[in-house]
């Protein structure tokens, strides 16, 4: 249960880092609040030759407005984005769902662009990015490039990052008007990995569903003029899309069946608070 | 840019429990290794070493956080504070401490210091906190003695007896 060996550089800039990534020649793994990748070197299963050491970049450790959107540096942490002023009016959905993501003492250290880097497919943020639509801006030495959610997201804790890369930033667009939003999750515990979590937007009459801890990553799904009376037939529909499967925590018939009752609770809550 | 080499022996100059103290570590190790096995404070207790159980967590520059997901070389120029910090050695035990002595809030007492050490945090920055906020606080940590009644009860009456003597000032 302890690490093994690995040399460390303890990052002082954005250049610092991806040097280092690209010289260690694939085998380098970033961390900055260590939350998820700490554990896992704990438990042995990442074992990088070189960790890099970002929570000390100044530079990546921001939030701030561009644009439509909310861009929040690979350094901030998940408690300071919990207490950024503008969260509840204009991101609603991370306002909810942030409370969900681990515990108090973790979101003290812990990142958002990490969550993501990370990719538990029962995770909040990522869910939320892929829910919302946003992006992901990806830098190393060779340039820059911006993911979509989708094209960033490609499976169990498999992200399009290259080994060289480093998530410099995620991109969570603001609230528009008429926009509702609801997130619910079943839980063992509050804070552990959700056995499925969900978030809905509705405007107008569209109406979209994101869903994690079902799927090998968390999936989302458009629907335009979703009337309550074909409802639980789509809800049913998309349940069975997304597969799932039996683990030690739940089977896949049981979520299944949290993806048609919390699909349906947020999706009325979602509903009813446009604005 | 600093790059430290696996095998090298690190000297970390920080603040633990408020004396400017120094240590070495090599890169791996872990800030709840280093304080227990390299500075002798015991009192940060390691349970299940992957950030679940709470037993570790110590407050960083005065944050609540998993000592078992830090490396002890990021503590560097930092401020620890484990439990030893909340009583001197001459001091009673703090209010929170009392109560939980009181309450039964500690079973076995393995859990008992991280609680502490997210409580007093948790206090600090929500004075006045509901049970249910109380209860969700406490999820980070794991009783195994399954005392939860006990410590919510100590927790609960450590805020009411805080709110009645900021009511009589």
């Amino acid at each position: 249960m302890k690490p093994r060996k690995f040399d460390l550089v303890r990052a002082e800039s954005t250049a610092e880092a991806l040097a280092a990534l690209s010289e260690s020649g694939g085998n380098a793994k970033i961390f900055a609040g260590g939350q998820s990748l700490m554990a896992m070197m704990n438990l042995r299963l990442a074992d990088p030759d070189v960790m890099v050491d970002i929570s000390q970049v100044t530079e990546l450790s921001y939030l701030k407005e561009v644009g439509d959107k909310l861009e929040i540096g690979a350094a901030a942490t998940q408690v300071e984005l919990l207490s950024w002023p503008g969260l509840a009016e204009k991101l609603p959905l991370l306002h909810q769902a942030i409370p969900h993501l681990g515990h108090f003492q973790t979101r003290n250290r812990g990142t958002i662009c990490g969550s993501l880097a990370h990719s538990d497919p029962s995770s909040e943020l990522p869910l939320c990015l892929a829910t919302l639509e946003g992006e992901v801006v990806l830098r190393s030495v060779r340039g820059e490039r911006v993911l979509s959610a989708a094209d960033f997201q490609l499976g169990m804790m498999t992200t399009a990052r290259e080994d060289d890369e480093l998530i410099v930033a995620a991109r969570y667009p603001f609230k528009k008007p008429g926009e509702g939003f609801a997130f619910t999750e079943v839980a063992q515990r509050r804070g552990d990995f959700a056995i499925t979590a969900v978030a809905a937007v509705a405007s107008g009459d569209v109406t979209r569903l994101g869903v994690g801890g079902v799927a090998d990553k968390p999936t989302a799904k458009n629907w335009t003029n979703l009337s309550d009376d074909n409802l639980d037939e789509e809800l049913n529909a998309f349940a069975w899309e997304l597969g799932g499967s039996d683990d030690i925590h739940a089977t896949a018939k049981y979520r299944r069946e949290l993806v048609r009752r919390l699909g349906r609770r947020v999706i009325e809550e979602a509903k009813a608070c446009r604005s | 840019m600093p790059k430290l080499n696996q095998d090298s022996l690190q000297k970390i100059d920080f603040t633990l429990n408020g004396v400017a103290e120094t240590g070495t570590a090599e890169p791996r190790m872990l800030l709840s290794d280093f304080l227990r096995n390299v500075m002798g404070v015991t009192g940060c207790h390691v349970g299940c070493e992957h950030g679940v159980c709470g037993a570790c967590t110590v407050q960083i520059d005065g944050k609540a956080q998993r000592s078992c997901l830090t490396l002890a070389v990021q503590v560097a120029g930092r401020k620890v504070d484990t439990v030893e910090s909340l009583a001197g050695r001459e001091n009673p035990l703090t209010d929170l401490q009392q109560a939980f002595k009181t309450h039964h809030g500690l079973q076995c007492g393995y859990c008992t210091p991280g609680i502490l050490m997210s409580t007093s945090e948790f206090l600090d920055r929500n004075p006045n906190p509901t049970e249910e906020e109380v209860r969700d606080m406490l999820s980070g940590h794991l009783c195994r003695c399954t005392g939860y009644a006990g410590i919510v009860n100590a927790i609960m009456a450590t805020i009411e007896e805080r709110q009645g003597k900021a009511a009589a000032e």
